[in-house]
């Protein structure tokens, strides 16, 4: 089976090459650039193309499946009906397979549940990746605001944190909501506006 | 209680009165709160509509036929309760081509620049390098306007030309390549081929036909019916949207709104020039005024005529090469919900045409029609080459083509 994954994003494109990789006596190519797609498909001859729900170029594929007499067999979106729940599944996963005309169920449903892991894994991993740099960003807003509270008020850096948390506490809001907000009345009021 | 619809759109201007519903609080009002899910492909609008990750869709109106056909997929009866607007799109050529055959800083006059057009498509099919143009996308009205005026202008499409699906924010880039000569595209994207220098407008597509119908409001069906009355709320947001859209007064506001990333993420002036209906011809241009180059509020633009849909059926019929089959005119003509339109508005004072279907091209002036209540006058919906199109013939309008 040759399947074609065309992908803008490369690290998204070689996670899910690693893990079709497993499917025996499959031929993997994977497209990360526009230009020149439709004729690198043409050379490839693929069984199946997966390509991604963000990419701005699925449009320009359909259309080519629709009525490019290049490719010797027509392809079609893989919406054979009694597999209506694994597109469901895939468009939730953010990918959408196109497959040559003939190409039998069974062998297109394991690929396609191997590409579904593969897309939740790296949204995951992007998920993962914001919320570290959120609380990274968080922990700066902490420190900046404590730096603030020592200085104007003359306090240790315990207190400073225990000021912030009180506070926090008293409006049910997040210490890291406290910390930004006294970051922002410290940048707008500026040094010499301390608070009174 | 305060329902929820979520919608789906493709960053273009013309996605703007359910944006403005939003932002404006008028869906609010209505007890509605809305949820945007911004894509960058038609398929991948189409898929989430299909598979429920959104409600309800902006979507190209020929699409929303094709759909409802079982064209490219299997079928899927969808329906449009809800014009989003009229006309907005241009018809941008290369430098090259428009140096040829137009005379740059002018909108031309189809007839003559059809003409025109006409014998540089011959001298390029001789060579051996035919014109190519862009699209958006083959059930798209661009695909349907470009191909009606070539063809009119003695021109056949697919067979002196060639007309290639382009992803709208690479159609300038397109064109820089050499990969087309031209296209046929919304705005900002016409605007940002000027601005690069590599392109230069030369038609508004509402040259082509006066009152084009446009992108449409599209649900599932069943899911119309099941949030019949959300979509009604919708209705009448989007109504007192247009009102605030078409206003002068608004228009800086609105455009920076829709400038943001997460709606349309372009320049807003080029987005102010759209919805002001003022276009940057060529990159050294004065901008020129074209009234109604976008339509989106008055004269009721947003009912869905049933002869609007029945209108894309036929030239679906004629670009698909498909047979005129009555029992698919019939399903084509019930996705344009006028009943549900008509439900939305009743009492509000809006004007509701007392018709749900009209002969389109045949009003070369301003005309009163008949209004279920108050007075109602429609302008010129005219089309370029004259032709009108009755509904209660499609198919000796289809014959006519051919």
């Amino acid at each position: 089976m040759r399947i074609a994954v065309i992908d803008e994003s490369a690290s998204r494109a070689s996670i899910i090459e690693e893990g079709l990789s497993e499917m025996p006596e499959s031929e993997i190519f994977v497209l990360t650039q526009r230009h020149g797609l439709l004729a690198q498909l043409d050379a490839i001859g693929p069984d199946i193309v997966l390509i991604d729900l963000g990419n701005p170029s699925r449009d320009v594929l359909e259309e080519y499946f629709a009525v490019s007499r290049a490719l010797s067999r027509p392809i079609a979106m893989f919406v054979d009906e009694s597999d209506d729940d694994a597109i469901a599944a895939s468009i939730d996963a953010g990918v959408s397979a196109y497959v040559v005309d003939g190409l039998a169920a069974n062998r297109i449903r394991p690929l396609l549940d191997l590409a579904i892991k593969r897309f939740n894994a790296f949204a995951r991993l992007q998920a993962d990746l914001a919320e570290a740099k959120g609380k990274l960003a968080e922990r700066e807003a902490v420190d900046r605001a404590k730096r603030i509270l020592m200085q104007s008020k003359g306090v240790t850096e315990p207190e400073a944190y225990g000021e912030l948390r009180r506070k926090a506490m008293s409006t049910n809001r997040r210490i890291a909501e406290i910390a930004e907000a006294v970051v922002t009345a410290h940048e707008l009021l500026g040094p010499t506006g301390e608070a009174k | 209680m305060t329902e929820e619809l979520t919608i789906g759109f493709l960053p273009l201007v013309d996605a703007c009165l359910p944006i403005l519903a939003h932002e404006h609080g008028f869906a609010e009002e209505e007890g509605l709160a809305l949820r945007f899910q911004r894509d960058v492909s038609w398929a991948s609008v189409l898929d989430r509509l299909l598979y429920g990750h959104t409600d309800a869709a902006h979507l190209i109106a020929p699409l929303a036929i094709a759909t409802t056909l079982g064209r490219g997929r299997p079928a899927q009866p969808l329906a449009t309760p809800f014009v989003l607007g009229l006309n907005g799109n241009a018809v941008t050529f290369s430098t090259e081509l428009a140096g040829k055959v137009a005379e740059p800083g002018r909108l031309a006059d189809p007839v003559a620049l059809g003409g025109a057009l006409a014998e540089e498509a011959q001298a390029r099919k001789r060579v051996g390098r035919p014109l190519r143009f862009g699209v958006v996308h083959r059930y798209s009205s661009h695909n349907y306007m470009l191909r009606y005026w070539l063809a009119a202008s003695g021109i056949r499409p697919d067979e002196d030309v060639e007309i290639v699906t382009v992803a709208p924010p690479f159609v300038a880039d397109a064109m820089a390549a050499g990969e087309i000569d031209g296209a046929c595209v919304g705005e900002p994207w016409n605007s940002t081929a000027v601005s690069r220098g590599v392109g230069v407008i030369v038609l508004a597509t509402a040259q082509i036909w006066r009152r084009g119908v446009e992108k449409v409001l599209a649900f599932r069906a069943p899911v119309l019916e099941a949030r019949r009355e959300a979509a009604e709320k919708l209705i009448r947001a989007m109504r007192k949207a247009g009102e605030h859209f078409i206003d002068p007064g608004n228009w800086d506001t609105n455009a920076a709104i829709l400038a943001r990333p997460e709606y349309i993420g372009a320049d807003p002036a080029l987005i102010l020039a759209a919805i002001s209906d003022r276009l940057i011809l060529t990159g050294d241009s004065a901008p020129v005024h074209y009234p109604d180059f976008m339509f989106q509020h008055r004269e009721a633009a947003n009912f869905p005529w049933v002869s609007q849909a029945e209108w894309l059926y036929t030239q679906l019929v004629r670009w698909d090469r498909l047979p005129f089959l009555p029992a698919d005119a019939e399903a084509a003509a019930r996705v344009f919900r006028p009943d549900v339109y008509r439900s939305a508005l009743a009492g509000t004072g809006d004007l509701l045409p007392g018709a749900s279907s009209k002969v389109e091209g045949s009003l070369a002036q301003l005309t009163a029609v008949t209004a279920q209540q108050g007075a109602m006058v429609l302008s010129a919906n005219t089309f370029f080459d004259g032709r009108s199109f009755d509904p209660d013939d499609l198919q000796g309008y289809i014959a006519s083509f051919a």
